[in-house]
């Protein structure tokens, strides 16, 4: 099939889903209990707010991986035809490595990777 | 090959036979029908055999029996649970973000499904065979990790919002080494579709004839896209002994199954591109030499399937062997082994990649 083969697994995987969820919802039971709408924790009940504020380090490796990310997608095009555009191209790409690894070196001794 | 094992025979007959029949569309539609039907049916039967592997693999390797009440050797096991999760009572918690919560279980089931579409099992047996078909299956499975955090969120439980932040530092970082583990290889292949990446393994496969850089970047392959799934040794997403069952603590019943469904699935999908890329997909074990003729001539007559689904048998032991093996790290161990180590020495590899291709050192 061709492309348009996109839109029939995208409907595939909805149909799986919501067939199974609207499955559940006619074979299972439904006795409605005030204790059953309470979120899990240990057992106790729920002590303030879940929606806190979250430590920093995780935004931190995202902003990495974005940079990094970027890099991949123009690694794509390098990777694809490195074979015919020879030493030329090979000069290129380490430099652009170079570039990227002292981006990676001065994260590191910034203590970007650091988790404490 | 063989060409009594290609399926583009038995497909085409069915698309031509289809075709006297009705409009093209017509047949468009019902060709979409059919092989959608197919592929319910596929991951369905695939969730159920290889969850009960999984679970017998870790018996074996725990010196315990495993499922062995229902059906002969526990094989019914995986059915009776799932028809058990299907007749449970779908709740929503008071306080949960109710359409985000509902959402997840479609995101995280629809990526695998995506990536299903484009994966080459057999000769002939692939459903699209797209010329991006590497660049599509890594954009799209880095949405899955979406469905991980919208619900790890959305469950507004504090577990599940460490759980799914976890999974989200983590699976984003690992989708890096991914990445450029599959374009070293793709330096190899010159293509970016994967049934071309299998044609160009005729002769022998990738990580036979791509030296030693091929085999560092099966190696990294394997521990990144092990992390990507969210499986042991990474699997702190859903800590049991910290977090209960981390992003999906909240949901119950077949939400749940669908959430366990698509690790397993992406597992599936995973190590079929570990296969496309180094063990050469479908195509039989060839060796490249003059005198190893009538050798591959034998390895022939094997069926591509057999071939193909083989390999894939063998990548996923090999994740299950990992899960029952290693213990869990913890999440600055697990950052710090990608940024680095991994990706280090993925750069480093990626140009030692390029060296071979360019000098020409490689069969």
């Amino acid at each position: 099939m061709g492309n348009e083969a996109i839109i029939m697994l995208f409907l595939t995987g909805l149909v799986l889903v919501g067939g199974g969820i609207g499955a559940a919802m006619v074979l299972g039971p439904k006795r409605w209990n005030k204790v059953k709408e309470e979120p899990y924790e240990c057992g106790i009940e729920t002590t303030g707010p879940s929606w806190l504020q979250f430590r920093v380090g995780y935004y931190l490796f995202a902003i990495l991986f974005l940079i990094f990310d970027v890099e991949t997608v123009f690694i794509v095009p390098v990777a694809t035809s490195i074979k015919e555009l020879g030493v030329a191209a090979f000069i290129e790409v380490v430099i652009f490595f170079v570039i990227l690894g002292l981006g990676l070196l001065y994260a590191w001794k910034k203590g970007a990777l650091k988790w404490e | 090959m063989n060409a009594i094992y290609d399926f583009s025979i038995l497909t085409g007959g069915i698309h031509e036979w289809l075709s006297g029949l009705m409009s093209p569309t017509a047949v468009m539609i019902t060709e979409m029908v059919i092989i959608g039907t197919l592929l319910i049916v596929f991951v369905a039967l695939m969730g159920l055999v290889l969850v009960l592997a999984e679970r017998k693999v870790a018996a074996f390797f725990q010196l315990r029996l495993g499922p062995n009440r229902v059906g002969p050797w526990g094989s019914l096991q995986t059915l009776a649970d799932f028809l058990k999760l299907l007749t449970k009572e779908l709740i929503t918690t008071k306080s949960a973000d109710k359409f985000l919560y509902n959402l997840a279980p479609f995101i995280v089931m629809l990526t695998p499904f995506l990536a299903l579409g484009v994966i080459p099992f057999a000769p002939g047996l692939q459903i699209m065979d797209m010329n991006i078909g590497v660049f599509f299956i890594t954009a799209v499975s880095s949405m899955g990790v979406l469905g991980i955090l919208i619900g790890g969120w959305a469950s507004n439980n504090k577990y599940s919002l460490i759980g799914g932040m976890r999974s989200a530092a983590m699976v984003v970082s690992y989708e890096l080494s991914v990445t450029l583990a599959i374009m070293t290889m793709v330096i190899m292949t010159e293509s970016l579709s994967l049934s071309e990446i299998v044609a160009s393994q005729s002769d022998g496969w990738w990580i036979i004839k791509g030296h030693i850089p091929a085999l560092i970047a099966f190696l990294l392959y394997l521990t990144a896209s092990t992390a990507e799934t969210n499986r042991g040794p990474f699997d702190l997403a859903e800590a049991e002994s910290e977090l209960t069952a981390g992003f999906h603590t909240e949901y119950g019943g077949i939400k749940f199954a669908f959430f366990f469904l698509s690790e397993f699935v992406n597992m599936l999908v995973v190590a079929s591109i570990a296969t496309i890329l180094f063990f050469g997909g479908w195509m039989p074990f060839h060796l490249p030499f003059e005198w190893a003729v009538g050798f591959n001539h034998i390895m022939d007559f094997i069926p591509g399937i057999v071939w193909g689904f083989g390999k894939v048998t063998f990548v996923i032991f090999l994740m299950m062997w990992f899960r029952w093996t290693f213990p869990r790290l913890r999440i600055d161990q697990i950052l710090n082994l990608e940024w680095k180590y991994l990706l280090p020495m993925n750069l480093v590899n990626f140009l030692l990649m390029a060296l071979i291709a360019l000098s020409g050192f490689y069969l």
